[in-house]
């Protein structure tokens, strides 16, 4: 062990290099598609809302980056005539497959 | 053929306007005709860097905006004559500078250089944008500091995006210059290595500019450390660094200070 073995455990660099690594990972993966997804759920619910009647806040959007494909699955509860009066609600579900990864 | 260039960052205060004016002054010094042009509207800074401040007339926006001629804001540096400068305007924001006035200037400027340097301000505003938008390659001017690293990787993905080149789906060549560098305390583990940053940001290295009192005292006396003390550590690098722009394969080392043992005690530099 030489005289630089005192100093190591004060060594930063490493973690900073870690740090780097994972939080680059994180971006690069989602920087400029997150407005991607907002474009896709605001244009989705539009071109719905023109036909039937639906709630706002049931709108569920999920993208999931897979290898080799990527899906995007949106998730609409329609509300039926009689489901305005009782709770709940039809689930129309849409699985387009995006292409790339 | 001309190059356009964009010396960037993302983040302020890392060096790229030193950068920007040591290598255009390496680059002329080796006899190519360059132009290095501030696009930090509102924030001139690169004539007070280059010693021209007093002699600032006309302006890149006034050049944009049809008010004068090119050939009346291009200031020619009294040191190297094949060096000349066309400055930010001082007075205006960002908004005065138009993409398709800023197109205009960047094709005269072809005409006229082998190398148009344009040294972009900090962040990934309109000037940032308008600065590499027709640039043929680029210089990211890193630190070894992690938010430094992180503005560089987000510049090296609007590179790849935002610039005509980019939309052409044509390639910008970028290159890494590692400025503010310690050899000594990246060894010691306290400093990010230049290995770490490469391997973070995967873009060629052009450089490693170590860190240095002579720069700040080029900036001082406004000259530039590759023509105030071109022998020195930092203006080896750029110089090196100016070399690899231009085409030659060198090997990447960072120049050091030779210093004797009495002269580190001391604090003094030894002789040379």
């Amino acid at each position: 062990m030489n005289l630089m073995g005192l100093f190591r455990r004060n060594t930063s660099a490493p973690v900073a290099r870690e740090r780097l690594q994972v939080l680059l990972a994180h971006e690069r993966a989602f920087v400029g598609k997150s407005d991607l997804l907002a474009v896709l759920q605001e244009e989705i619910i539009q071109v719905i809302a023109r036909h039937v009647t639906i709630d706002r806040e049931k709108v569920q959007i999920k993208l999931d980056r897979g290898d080799p494909i990527a899906t995007l699955e949106i998730d609409v509860e329609v509300p039926t005539a009689a489901a305005a009066a009782a709770a709940g609600g039809t689930k129309l579900g849409a699985r387009p497959a995006m292409a790339g990864g | 053929m001309t190059t356009v260039l964009v010396v960037t960052s993302g983040k302020g205060g890392v060096g790229k306007t030193t950068s920007a004016a040591a290598l255009s002054a390496a680059l002329a010094q080796s006899g190519q005709n360059v132009v290095v042009v501030d696009f930090d509207v509102g924030l001139r800074n690169l004539d007070l860097v280059m010693g021209a401040q007093r002699r600032v007339v006309f302006d890149l926006i006034n050049v944009v905006q049809g008010d004068a001629k090119l050939a009346q804001a291009l200031i020619r540096d009294k040191r190297i004559d094949t060096l000349s400068l066309l400055p930010a305007s001082q007075t205006r924001d960002k908004d005065a500078l138009s993409a398709e006035g800023v197109e205009r200037v960047i094709d005269q400027l072809r005409e006229k250089f082998d190398w148009v340097v344009c040294d972009s301000p900090a962040g990934i505003e309109r000037g940032a944008t308008l600065a590499m938008r027709h640039a043929d390659a680029a210089i990211v001017v890193t630190n070894p500091e992690v938010s430094s690293v992180r503005d560089s990787d987000r510049i090296i993905g609007l590179l790849d995006s935002k610039t005509a080149r980019a939309e052409k789906g044509e390639r910008i060549d970028k290159h890494l210059l590692l400025t503010r560098y310690d050899p000594v305390r990246a060894a010691r583990g306290e400093m990010l290595k230049t290995e770490d940053v490469l391997e973070i940001l995967s873009i060629p290295l052009l450089g490693i500019i170590p860190e240095s009192e002579l720069v700040l005292r080029s900036s001082n006396l406004g000259s530039p450390v590759t023509i105030g003390n071109p022998n020195s550590p930092p203006a080896r690098a750029y110089f090196e660094a100016a070399r690899r722009l231009r085409g030659e394969t060198l090997v990447v080392s960072v120049p050091a200070q030779r210093r004797s043992l009495v002269g580190r005690l001391f604090g003094r530099r030894a002789v040379a």
